[in-house]
């Protein structure tokens, strides 16, 4: 390229985005740069057809040009052994059907780790194509008296090498520069020396390393992967977030619940009866504000998941659980997912993208629905209350504390036996490896943690919102219409279509002891677990909140129903897969309708056996 | 010797990877990520109930591996690296 063309094309081409990737191993602390470089000018969707995250960004150059830059899933090779390195691969070699080939490619490499991180560079430097190596973690690399000769490695490289620190303000303000004017001339082909001796020859020439690991990390990790201190050390971390999630969260809830009620009564006051009213105050504002009340476990939740992930701590929590969780058939990284699920499943499904290998991603979104969420709660706490009496057995032990506990660890022995199931007379398992990178530690970013959950709480606003919202109207009009003659003895919602609903679903249900009033209340039930509660409340029309329904509701419910219904009840809601939250968020995360089908399919299958199982029992008793 | 047959703390030197059948893809990213002849190689930790996962620090980088995976690894246990 001569002189004179360079300038003609930098004036035209000044309106047109530059088009760059930036690629690299997992843990390059690529993600951070991008966050540096394009900061909350962000888009985050998925690939077309598959579930890998797709993450663009925008930053304007010195001279005003804009960078339209592609954060591609991190690889260790162009050999692709995941869906994540499939798409990196396709794009780098212009091979994906929807994304063209990025004009440049910004290579991102660890100045840590620069044994593991250079192969990969001089396998995409073979592909010809421009390219900026991005030596990254400077900061990191000083501290442990790395030094590396920056322009001997550019030379050997043939390509740009630039330093930075994603971590620190002006850290990406040089390969920002860089990147703006004439893109470097692509990097020769090479002979096919063995890519191992070439970087090893790098480093000889290049770099000087004190000492290969840091000293931090491995008094770190000695206690860290103890098999003893370890799982101590996992305990205590478990246990602080789950008080966290329950406690912390808590006025933030009563907040929420307040703002909702107050909301409701707001509108309902200034508006006259009638249908508009009633669709506002009972179907939209009570229908959302159910489910918004989640919204604070589920972002701390998010924010305890991604401190852990940024640290390097959540690979070392899989390496310790790998044991225990392949007895099942499921990864050590299911581990995390399924824990937030007991809070609830739509963060922990969306969790499971930290596994990569497809089917154990697939298994733990299968049987996430069946950790005990928090919406079960209100459901267990009423009928246990009704129907289990309040005595100690064995000595000390509460008989209803002891049943909620039976309930949690039927959940879990189903997981792991749904999960054992599948593994044996599931599809062909192929190698399943669990060969993965335990990264340096590292010290969260303020701005990659809030990054990151901005993301994920948009998420589940958006995407679960509008599903939510949509049902809550469904449920509403279902429940509200046909409205009754004045004449008409019973509740009202015994007259409408969920009390028509309701009796129709008697012949599935009767054969486990439900009778018309709790299929009317599964109706509602739908939206989130705990509205059954008030759905019953609402048949049989006990006035009042949420509480004060359970209390008045509870006496009654003990005189009219048989011990078998009741623990049929309860039973049922240990697998029932009506959360349709949950069901969206699986279709979100799977991108396919036939695994939410299975799901439904398992779950109401099992709810139904275990609910007939119970119902027999509590006769058998009684 | 095999890696998986390390005890934790040892020091080796990989000699090879061995695939296990034809178009083995763990052998290859093995290779990949750095498990070739005359690279040092240390287990740092194992895991808890009969350690079938092991860790090892090779190169700059700590992996986490099944004793299956590890199995394909031949190793020597001796300590003086091979000229590269």
């Amino acid at each position: 390229m001569n002189t004179v063309s360079n300038t003609a094309a930098s004036a035209s081409t000044l309106a047109t985005p530059l088009r760059a990737a930036l690629v690299g191993n997992p843990n390059c602390g690529k993600t951070a740069l991008f966050n540096r470089l394009t900061g909350a000018r962000q888009k985050v969707a998925n690939y077309a057809g598959v579930t890998v995250e797709r993450k663009e960004g925008f930053a304007t150059m010195p001279s005003g040009r804009v960078l339209r830059l592609l954060d591609l899933p991190g690889a260790y090779s162009l050999n692709a052994t995941s869906p994540d390195e499939a798409i990196t691969r396709d794009i780098v070699l212009g091979n994906h059907p929807s994304e063209p080939r990025p004009e440049l490619l910004i290579c991102v490499i660890d100045a840590t780790n620069l044994r593991l991180h250079l192969r990969f560079a001089l396998e995409l430097a073979q592909l010809g194509q421009p390219m900026i190596v991005s030596l990254n973690m400077m900061d990191a690399a000083e501290k442990r008296g790395i030094k590396i000769d920056r322009e001997r490695l550019q030379s050997e490289l043939g390509v740009p090498v630039i330093e930075t620190i994603a971590v620190r303000k002006e850290g990406a303000a040089g390969l920002l520069a860089a990147l703006d004017g004439v893109l470097p001339t692509a990097p020769a082909k090479t002979d096919d020396t063995d890519l191992h001796v070439r970087v090893q020859a790098l480093l000889d020439a290049a770099v000087s390393v004190p000492r290969r690991t840091s000293e931090l990390d491995d008094k770190l990790d000695h206690w860290v992967l103890h098999p003893v201190f370890g799982m101590l050390i996992l305990a205590a971390i478990m246990f602080l977030m789950f008080q966290a999630v329950f406690t912390w969260a808590a006025p933030f809830q009563d907040g929420i619940e307040a703002s909702v009620a107050w909301l409701g009564s707001f509108i309902g006051a200034s508006l006259p009866d009638g249908m508009l009213k009633s669709l506002l105050v009972d179907g939209i504002i009570a229908g959302t504000g159910s489910v918004l009340v989640f919204l604070p476990q589920i972002l701390l939740l998010f924010l305890f998941i991604l401190c852990l992930e940024e640290s390097g701590y959540l690979p070392r929590a899989a390496f310790l659980l790998d044991r225990f969780m392949l007895a099942s058939g499921l990864s050590g990284r299911a581990f995390i997912p399924l824990l937030s699920s007991f809070a609830c499943a739509i963060p922990g499904i969306m969790a499971t993208r930290s596994i990569q290998n497809p089917r154990d991603r697939f298994l733990t979104i299968m049987v996430a629905p069946l950790m005990t969420c928090s919406a079960r709660l209100p459901v267990y706490a009423l009928l246990i209350g009704a129907f289990v009496p309040d005595r100690t057995v064995l000595g000390y032990v509460n008989l209803q504390g002891l049943v909620l506990f039976g309930l949690y660890l039927l959940a879990i022995v189903s997981a792991l036996v749904v999960a054992w199931v599948v593994k044996h007379f599931g599809s062909a398992n192929q190698d399943a490896a669990l060969l993965m990178e335990l990264p340096a530690w590292r010290l969260p970013h303020w701005k990659d943690v809030g990054i990151g959950l901005y993301e994920r709480a948009s998420i589940f606003t958006k995407r679960v919102g509008g599903i939510i919202l949509a049902l809550s109207v469904m449920i509403w009009f279902l429940s509200s219409f046909p409205t009754p003659p004045a004449d008409w003895h019973g509740s009202a919602i015994e007259y409408s279509f969920a009390g028509h609903i309701g009796r129709a679903m008697q012949s599935i249900f009767a054969p486990i002891g439900f009778n018309w009033q709790i299929c009317v209340a599964l109706i509602p039930g739908l939206a989130a677990r705990e509205v059954a509660v008030s759905g019953l409340a609402t048949v049989y029309a006990v006035g009042g909140g949420q509480d004060e329904a359970a209390q008045a509701l509870a006496p009654l419910i003990a005189a009219q129903w048989s011990l078998g219904t009741g623990l049929a009840l309860l039973a049922w809601y240990v697998y029932a897969p009506q959360c349709l939250s949950t069901l969206a968020v699986m279709r979100r995360e799977t991108g396919s309708m036939r695994s939410v089908g299975i799901a439904l399919a398992y779950l109401f299958g099992l709810a139904w056996l275990a609910a007939f199982i119970a119902f027999h029992l509590g006769k058998a008793i009684a | 010797m095999k890696l998986s047959t390390l005890q934790r703390g040892a020091q080796a030197v990989v000699k090879s990877v061995e695939a296990l059948h034809l178009g083995d893809a763990i052998a290859q990213r093995l290779r990949e990520l750095g498990f070739v002849p005359g690279e040092a190689i240390r287990v740092v930790a194992h895991g808890p109930m009969g350690a079938d996962t092991i860790a090892v620090q090779i190169g700059f980088t700590r992996f986490a591996l099944r004793r299956a995976e590890a199995a394909r690894v031949r190793v020597s246990l001796d300590t003086s690296p091979v000229a590269a």
